[in-house]
Parts: structure tokens; sequence; C-alpha cells
């Protein structure tokens, strides 16, 4: 019997045995790794101090200089970058949660139209899918801003709409409210109306509950949140002014106006994500088997309530932890607003500001970090509400 | 652990000679055989691909120039194209080693974002542009108006201050590229495109009928317009600077596309133009050049006259009179440092 050769080296030995080979190979990965990402930032630092770049975020507090043509608090070239950065935010975060909230409902809608047993309704949403979702979403986005800018007349041809609305290629103009202060009680008898209905609907359930007596939730809520508020409204003499768009020189002054480029991306980024949201809930609704369904309607309960009390609840734990991905897509993709001129924080902090700055690596930084936490906050989002969803064993 | 320690050493040995290793641009530049030019992704007259793909205009004669003063063949350029936003980043991460792309020298760029530039070689002004059916003959009538504007530029500032000094309010539509401010103003979208006087020229001309746009009277901004390279190789920055120098002062002496190379060959009387072409003294040893640098910038696409003649003069579509792009002693303000 001789001893193998190799069991003297101890190296070697090492080499042989499983689990320390196995410890050996992740050291190496990990010191592979951290080297690497040390001689890209090394890098990083050492080409800056060549060209004699510091790292200083001071430049946010210098006046940005240009103007920004759709902010929704003040904002003006005297104001700093911090500011044109806090505008372009809001933008991106007004177009990613109108972009969700449409998407939701086309997708929900264009999941149940792809299982419906009328021929025509599957067929549209199965077109609809097939075609939209093929095409990278930046066309669909240049073709509506093309559509609609070249398509719709310019600001002297408008649609008018009864001299409160306009339809032209400088975007969609509305009067906008300007409120007095009697307009206060009309938000107090609101708030007022919200919280009764808030507190009716847990009472109606308390007593449906323990006495099987229904009562007309809806219609008294709706009462309770439009119509009283509406009542005060009227009564107090309608305490808001509306300011009213009108054509003057160029184009129309007062009133508001949504631009274009907003609604290009909106839509672009709804229609686009409806249609992965759609194949998402179809799937959610067939993973549900058809015995529940069955189940339900042996008990005599109608066809819509099987769906709101059966099939959607077991549904929605299969369907949101994609749709959760969905969100983030969306999210993300809006920086895509970069091609149609949309001044989101892309647009903003980092294109004209890092531009005139010349804070590339700073800029850069700072877009990242956010659209890291607008992504974060929509995923705990969706997992809290995810873990609501789940099936609550008893 | 020996392994590891060999791998982190020789990591460590190529990082630090990655950075170290920052060789001088004429050695990168003469190391690659190529001249990387920074340039835009379009403008008529300026640089644009013609139909053969080949890039033609102002800025790209003298990415040429340089190509030929250093490399001895002017056809020795890679044309980078850029837009507004990307250009300074593109020359300062070393994806370019010069920068001809009407680009206007101001302090924050020259300080700030670690430029050098070179002499001024178009002297510009930012103008506007409307369609003639709206009546507009000022550009204090602008009230209100849509304006479409290239970001990452300097008429972007000038605009702001412009409105807000006179009072007046005005929508400002972001585009990236000369071509989408173009297609946004044809549809419509915006009532008034601004950029410098010349990027108008150059717009205007691309339509079938110009006489329908106007070309408002007021400049709001001075704009001098001038090649730059990165911060810090002082050798690189005198061989553009006086390579723009020579072929103003070629034209100044006479010398052009055609006769250049002769010159160059013989020994002549005038002691100027000896040293410029090169057949007295030793102008090209002290860039680190050679002798005949300047004599072949010249024969490649002529003295500053003759490309502005070419490309943006009153015999190209862009009809932009010499104006204050003459010489001193012609009435306009190019002067260029002699060279001795």
């Amino acid at each position: 019997m001789s001893t193998p050769t190799s069991s003297t080296n101890p190296l070697l030995r090492a080499w042989y045995d499983k689990e320390t080979r196995s410890v050996i190979v992740q050291i190496i990965a990990a010191a592979l790794i951290i080297s690497f990402f040390a001689y890209i930032i090394n890098n990083a630092v050492v080409n800056l101090s060549n060209i004699g770049k510091d790292i200083n975020f001071g430049f946010l507090w210098d006046n940005a200089s240009y103007d920004i043509n759709q902010h929704l608090i003040e904002y003006s070239s005297t104001s700093s970058h911090f500011r044109a950065m806090i505008v372009g935010l809001i933008n991106t975060l007004l177009v990613a949660v109108a972009g969700i909230v449409l998407a939701t409902i086309l997708g929900f809608l264009l999941g149940v139209m792809r299982l419906s047993n009328n021929w025509l309704t599957q067929k549209i949403a199965y077109v609809y899918i097939e075609y939209i979702r093929n095409v990278p979403v930046l066309l669909h986005i240049l073709l509506l801003h093309g559509l609609i800018v070249s398509s719709l007349p310019r600001p002297k041809g408008s649609y008018n709409f009864g001299d409160t609305f306009f339809l032209n290629n400088r975007g969609f103009q509305m009067p906008s409210p300007d409120f007095q202060s009697l307009f206060l009680i009309v938000g107090a008898f609101i708030v007022g109306g919200i919280t009764f209905a808030w507190w009716f609907s847990r009472h109606a359930q308390k007593v449906q509950d323990e006495t099987g007596k229904a009562y007309p939730v809806a219609i008294i809520n709706i009462a309770a949140i439009v119509l009283l508020p509406l009542a005060v409204y009227f009564v107090l003499g309608s305490p808001i002014e509306w300011d009213v768009p009108a054509l003057k020189g160029f184009n129309f002054k007062g009133g508001m106006v949504v631009r274009p480029e907003f609604i290009a991306l909106w839509l672009a980024l709804s229609f686009y994500t409806a249609a992965f949201i759609g194949e998402i809930v179809r799937a959610g609704i067939v993973a549900i088997d058809h015995g529940q369904t069955e189940a339900a309607q042996a008990l005599g309960i109608s066809n819509s309530r099987v769906l709101k009390l059966v099939v959607i609840p077991q549904a929605l734990r299969v369907i949101i932890p994609p749709l959760t991905s969905q969100y983030l897509n969306l999210a993300k993709n809006s920086s895509l607003a970069l091609a149609i001129g949309y001044m989101d924080i892309v647009a903003t902090i980092g294109g004209i500001s890092l531009n005139q700055t010349g804070r590339e690596m700073e800029c850069m930084l700072i877009v990242m970090a956010i659209y890291l936490a607008i992504s974060l906050i929509i995923s705990s989002g969706m997992n809290w509400y995810n873990n609501r969803m789940q099936l609550v064993e008893r | 652990m020996k392994l590891i320690n060999k791998v982190l050493t020789g990591m460590a040995l190529t990082a630090m000679t990655a950075t170290a290793a920052q060789a001088s641009t004429l050695e990168d530049v003469r190391a690659a055989d190529e001249l990387k030019c920074v340039v835009t992704t379009g403008l008529a007259g300026f640089a644009a691909p013609d139909a053969d793909g080949r890039w033609e205009g102002f800025d790209a004669d003298f990415c040429r120039a340089v190509a030929a003063a250093v490399l001895g063949d002017g056809d020795k350029v890679k044309f980078v194209p850029s837009t507004g936003k990307t250009r300074f980043t593109m020359l300062n991460s070393g994806e370019g080693d010069i920068l001809f792309r009407n680009t206007t020298e101001t302090l924050s760029r020259d300080v700030d974002l670690k430029l050098s530039f070179l002499p001024v070689n178009f002297y510009d002004g930012q103008g506007f542009m409307v369609p003639a059916s709206l009546g507009v003959t000022s550009a204090m009538d602008l009230d209100g108006a849509s304006v479409c504007i290239q970001t990452g530029t300097t008429t972007e500032l000038n605009l702001a201050d412009f409105f807000r000094a006179n009072g007046m309010s005005y929508e400002p539509v972001p585009i990236e590229t000369n071509e989408e401010g173009f297609t946004n103003y044809v549809a419509g979208r915006c009532d008034v495109y601004t950029t410098d006087a010349s990027g108008l020229a150059s717009t205007r001309a691309k339509f079938d009928d110009p006489s329908l746009h106007v070309v408002l009277p007021e400049i709001i901004s001075k704009e001098p317009l001038g090649g730059a390279v990165r911060h810090g190789d002082d050798q690189w920055h005198d061989i553009g600077k006086w390579v723009v120098n020579a072929l103003i002062n070629a034209e100044e002496m006479g010398i052009t596309q055609a006769n250049a190379m002769n010159l160059a060959a013989n020994v002549g009387n005038n002691p100027g133009i000896n040293r410029l072409v090169g057949s007295e003294g030793s102008m090209g040893a002290m860039l680190g050049l050679d002798a005949k640098w300047a004599a072949r910038a010249v024969a490649q696409g002529g003295n500053y006259g003759e490309i502005y003649e070419r490309n943006v003069g009153p015999n190209t579509p862009l009809q932009i009179a010499r104006g204050l792009n003459n010489l001193w002693n012609n009435g306009g303000v190019l002067y260029a440092a002699p060279i001795r």
C-alpha cells in the first residue's frame, strides 16, 4: 500500500477536499468581484482627478437658468438645480402613477376580454396584445407623439368643445379651478362624506354579518360623498371661479394644459404595459380551478358575485407578484420621456443640469438613487398588498 | 492564499498601469493613426454626411485640417457624431480627441467643464426663425409663443434670459437634435425655432421654399464658436490652436489649397509665408510636428476663406455673408496671432 503522492502536498490535499475546495473557490470569486469593483471605482476617481474634477454636490444650489414647460410647483429659470430636480421628479411620478392606473384598468379589461366566449371580443384583445407587446415601447411613444403633433390642428384651428375645452397639437386645454374661501365649507363636507362612507360600509357589513340585512351601501355613500357636497356647493353660490383658456396670440392663455408629450408618454406606457398585464390577468384567472366557479354557481350565487367573491380573490394571489414587475417596468420605462422632450427626472437633473454644469457623475448618481427609491417603494407597497391577499390559514 | 495575493497584486498592477498610461493625446492619435473628431449629428454646411456617407462641412474641414497637420492625411479622421448634450462627455471620456461642433466658448465650459478652447473660428449669435405666415417682424412680438430649443446648449440659457429680461412668457419645447427641431417646427408643435443664426440658415435652406420662413432681425447673444480639446494636454491644445491660426493666416497671406504645397517646396522671398509653410524656421518642431504641418493643413481643404466659401458662404444654400467672419483688414474680426 503506497499513499498517493497527492496527499503529501497539503495544498493539493485541501483542493481534493470538497468542503475546502468550495470555500477556496468562493474566496477567489469574492476577491475577483471586489477587486473588479475597486478597480472601476478607483479608475473613475483617478480619471476624474486627472482632468481636475472632483465629486461635489454644491452645484445643486446654483441657479438652473433654464425653463421647464411642465412644472406642477413654482419654478422659473432663477430656481435652483435642486428645484429643477424636484420638478422633474414630480413629472416622473405623475406619468408613472397615471400610467399604472390606466394600465391596470386596461390590463384587467384585456385579460377578461381574452377569456370571453364572444369570438370578436376575444380576437380583438388577442390582436391588440400581440401587436402592442411585440413592438418596442419607444416606437409607440414616438408614434403617438408624432400622431398628436402632426395630425391635430394648430392652436388657431383647435377643436372647440363649448368654448371651454380645446384640443390642438399643443395639448388639451381646459379650465383651471380657482378656489374661493367659501369652498373650504364644501371641502369639509367632502371630507365628512368620505369619513361617513368609510364608517357606514363597515357598519353595514357588520349588520349584514349579524342579521343578514343588507343596506343599499353604494347609493347612500355616493349621496354622502358627491350629492350632499354638490348641493352645498350650489347653495353657497358656486365658490369656484373657473379660469377658462382663451386663444391669445400664439397660444391659449389661462386654464390648464395637458401637453402632447405627457399624453403620448402616458398613453404609450399604459397601452404597452396593459398588454402584459392582460396576459398576467388571464393566466391568473385560468389558474383558478373551474370547480370553484361551478361550486359557487351550485350555491345559486349570481355570475358577477362569483367573479367578485370567489374567482378574483384567488386569482389575485397569482396575479400580484408578476404585476409588481410590470409596475416597476412602467416606472422605469418612463425615462424614455427623453425621446420626445417630456421633462422628467432624466431630462432635468440627468439631462440639462448635467450638461450645463458638467457634473456627470453626481447627476447620474442622483438619478440612479431616485429610480432605485421609486422602484423599492413600488415593490414594498405591492409586497404589503400581496401579503394581505395571501391565503390566510386558519 | 498565495494565489489570491497574486491575483490581487496583478489586479492592482493592471489598475495602476491603466491609469498611469495616460500618454499624450498626440501620441495616442499617432498610435491609432486616426483623429477622432467630435461633430454634430448633422447640421448641413457645418458637419453632415453627404449622399456617399462622407462627412462634409465647415467643422468637418477643420477636423481634416488637423488630421492633415498631425497625421499627414486629411482623410484619417473618424467622425464621432454627438448631440448638444453628449459632446463634452464624449470629449472628456476620450471618445474624441478634438471637438469641432459649432460650440460656443463660455467661462463655465472652459473652467468648470474642463475644456480648452481653440481660437474662435466662427462668430455667431442666437436668432429666431418663424413661418412668414405668422406676420411676426420682431422677437419682441413673441410673447406667449412655443419655442423649439436644443437642450444642453447656451441658446437654452440665452432664451430664458431674453424672455425674462423682456418680461415675456413662452413655452420651451425641448428637443435633442437639429433634425428633431426641424420636424417639430414643420409640424407646428412650436411657433419659433431658435438656435445660432448659422444653424437657422442651415435649417432654413432645407425647406422646399425657404422664403416661407423668416429669420427675425434680433440677434440676442454673442456666440463665438470654436473647437475644443480636453484640459491638461497643453501640447495638443497648442496644435489645435495653431492649425486654426495657420488657416486664418494662410488666407491673409494668400496661401491657398492650390499653391500651399508648391510654396512649401521652395524657399520664397516672403519670410512670413516661408515660416507658415515650413520652408524656413522650425515652427513644426516646436509643436512636435514636422515642418510641413501647416502647408498640408491648407492643402487639405484650403485656407479659412476657402473653407468658409465652400461650406457656408453666399454661394452655398446657407448663404451666410462673411460679416464678422471676415479678416480684420477686410471689415471682420478675424485676427489670428502670427506664426513666428
